[in-house]
C-alpha cells in the first residue's frame, strides 16, 4: 500500500532470519514471496506450495516459463534439485501433520492474543480462504508480514480482531515497517524496532498494549 | 492406435455426457491443469445450472473460469474464488452460490469421495462460522472434530500428460495438483490427454492414476487460453 521496495524487502528480509537450512517454509503473496532473495546460498530450504511443490526455486527468466509448473497463485516458478510433485492432497497432508517448519503471511488484522484474519472483508471482498486456515492452524511457526496500519491509517494491531478469523490463536511472531513483536502467554512483546521509528511511535499506531522487551533489538538495515 | 477398452473417444461423443442441473467436478489450480478442450465444449454446448466442484474459479478467461464468467454455474464448491471477480460479483447478486472449503479439506473431501469414504474428520476451522456452518461435531478421544463429508460428482473431468488404452495417467509438473483426486471422484470420469500412448509404453511404476478410475480418454487441442503472467 505505497510502501517502498525497501521498507518491502526490509521487512521480508528480517522475516528470512527465522529460517534455518534445512526447513520446510510456505509463502503467501506480496511480501513473503521477497524472502527467499535474502536467504544466503548456504541455506538450504524445501518452499512449499498449495498445489503440490516442494522445492520450490525462483521465477523462470522470460521466456522459459512452464505452464505447467507454477505457484499456488498460477505464476510459473522453477523447481529446486531434489523438489518433487505430488497432488494438493499431499500437499496438506505435510501442512496438517506439521511438517511445514515456517509460514509466512500477509494479514488484514492479527489481534494482541496471536488470532489472525487475513480472509475476508464482509460485504467486499470475499475471496475465500484458500490454504490459510490450514497453514495457521498447523505451521509450527506463523508469521505475518504486514503494514503496521491500514490504508486509512487504522491500527491492524488490534486488541480483538473486527474482521471474521482465519484461525484463533496461531500467530507467533509479527513484523511490520515500524516494529516486530512476537506473541507470548502474557500477550505481545516488543522486541525490535526498525529505523527511523521509536517506541513513541508504535505505542501511537499500535491498536492494543504490548510489553516491551528489556533490550529492543534496533535493527540496523 | 489400438483401443482394446473402449475409452479412447473423441470430445463429440462424450458431450451427451454434459446436461443441465448436473454435478461437475474439475482437476485443476488456478487455471493450471484444467482441461481446455472438455470446458470449450460444456460451453459451446450450452449446459448451464451446473454445480461445480474444485479448487477455485480459475480466471475469467482461463479454466473453469470461462463456465463461471458465462454464468452457467449455480452453485460452486471451492476453497477460493478470488481470481474471478465474476464468481464473487454473481455470488453478491445472489446469482450463484458459493460453497466455501478449506483448501486442504476440500481435496480431502474430493479423494474420501474417491476412495468410498463417505466422511472425514476434521480439525480445521472449527471455530470459524462459515466453515463450521450446519456440520455434525463428532467426539473422538475426547476431543471434538467436524464431519466434513465426501464429494463425488456425476461427471469429473481432468487433465493430464499422457494416457495409454486403459486410461492409466501421468500428469505434467504443478498440472497434477487435484487432478489425480478428482480423477477418482467421478460416477464418470474423462481425462483430457496431451498425449496418447500404446499399453506398456508408460514407465508401470510411475503411473500416478490408474485407469480403472477413468472411463473415456480424449485427446486434448492444448491450452488456448493466454495465462495471467504472459
Amino acid at each position: 500500500m505505497g510502501m517502498g521496495v525497501d521498507i518491502r524487502n526490509q521487512m521480508a528480509r528480517r522475516a528470512s532470519e527465522e529460517i534455518q537450512n534445512g526447513m520446510v517454509v510456505n509463502l503467501g503473496i506480496g511480501i513473503p514471496s521477497l524472502v527467499p532473495n535474502h536467504l544466503s546460498k548456504e541455506t538450504k530450504v524445501m518452499f512449499h506450495a498449495e498445489n503440490g511443490i516442494t522445492g520450490m526455486g525462483p521465477s523462470p527468466n522470460k521466456g522459459e516459463e512452464d505452464e505447467n509448473l507454477c505457484n499456488a497463485g498460477g505464476f510459473p516458478v522453477t523447481l529446486t534439485c531434489g523438489g518433487s510433485y505430488t497432488d494438493s492432497a499431499i500437499a496438506f497432508g505435510m501442512i496438517r501433520r506439521g511438517k511445514v517448519d515456517i509460514t509466512i503471511l500477509g494479514s488484514l488484522q492479527v489481534s494482541q492474543n496471536g488470532d489472525l484474519a487475513n480472509w475476508i472483508v464482509p460485504g467486499k471482498k470475499v475471496p475465500g480462504m484458500g490454504g490459510a486456515m490450514e497453514l495457521a492452524q498447523k505451521a509450527k511457526k506463523v508469521i505475518v508480514v504486514m503494514n503496521h496500519s491500514d490504508k486509512n491509517g487504522s491500527p491492524k494491531i488490534v486488541p480483538v480482531c473486527t474482521l471474521p478469523l482465519t484461525s484463533s490463536k496461531c500467530v507467533d511472531l509479527i513484523i511490520t515497517e515500524m516494529a516486530v513483536f512476537k506473541v507470548t502467554e502474557d500477550g505481545l512483546l516488543l522486541t525490535e524496532l526498525f529505523a527511523p521509528y521509536c517506541l513513541e511511535n508504535v505505542v501511537t499506531k499500535t491498536g492494543c498494549e504490548f510489553n516491551i522487551s528489556e533490550n529492543i533489538r534496533r535493527i540496523p538495515y | 492406435m489400438d483401443n482394446p477398452f473402449g475409452k479412447i473417444t473423441a470430445l463429440e461423443n462424450v458431450m451427451e455426457l454434459f446436461h443441465d442441473g448436473m454435478t461437475l467436478m474439475f482437476g485443476g489450480f488456478g487455471g493450471v491443469g484444467s482441461p481446455p478442450t472438455l470446458i470449450d465444449g460444456i460451453l459451446e454446448k450450452g449446459v448451464t445450472n451446473l454445480t461445480l466442484i474444485g479448487n477455485d474459479t480459475g480466471f475469467p478467461t482461463i479454466g473453469i473460469g470461462k463456465l463461471v464468467k458465462a454464468e452457467r454455474a449455480k452453485k460452486v464448491i471451492a476453497s477460493h474464488i478470488g481470481s474471478n471477480p465474476f464468481a464473487g460479483q454473481q455470488m453478491h447478486e445472489g446469482k450463484l452460490e458459493v460453497e466455501f472449503s478449506p483448501q486442504g479439506i476440500l481435496a480431502e473431501r474430493i479423494r474420501a469421495g474417491g476412495v468410498g469414504l463417505p466422511a472425514i474428520l476434521s480439525d480445521i476451522g472449527m471455530d470459524n462460522a462459515i466453515v463450521a456452518k450446519n456440520k455434525p461435531l463428532f467426539t473422538l478421544n475426547g476431543k471434538n472434530y467436524l464431519v466434513e463429508t465426501a464429494l463425488t460428482a456425476e461427471v469429473s473431468i481432468v487433465f493430464a500428460k499422457k494416457a495409454d488404452e486403459y486410461g492409466n495417467l501421468i500428469y505434467d509438473k504443478s498440472a497434477r495438483n487435484t487432478n489425480p483426486l478428482v480423477a477418482m471422484a467421478g460416477d464418470i470420469t474423462i481425462a483430457e490427454v496431451e498425449e496418447i500412448v500404446p499399453l506398456g509404453s508408460l514407465a508401470t511404476d510411475e503411473i500416478i492414476t490408474p485407469g480403472v478410475f477413468v472411463n473415456y480418454v480424449i485427446p486434448s487441442k492444448g491450452v488456448n487460453w493466454k495465462w495471467a503472467w504472459e
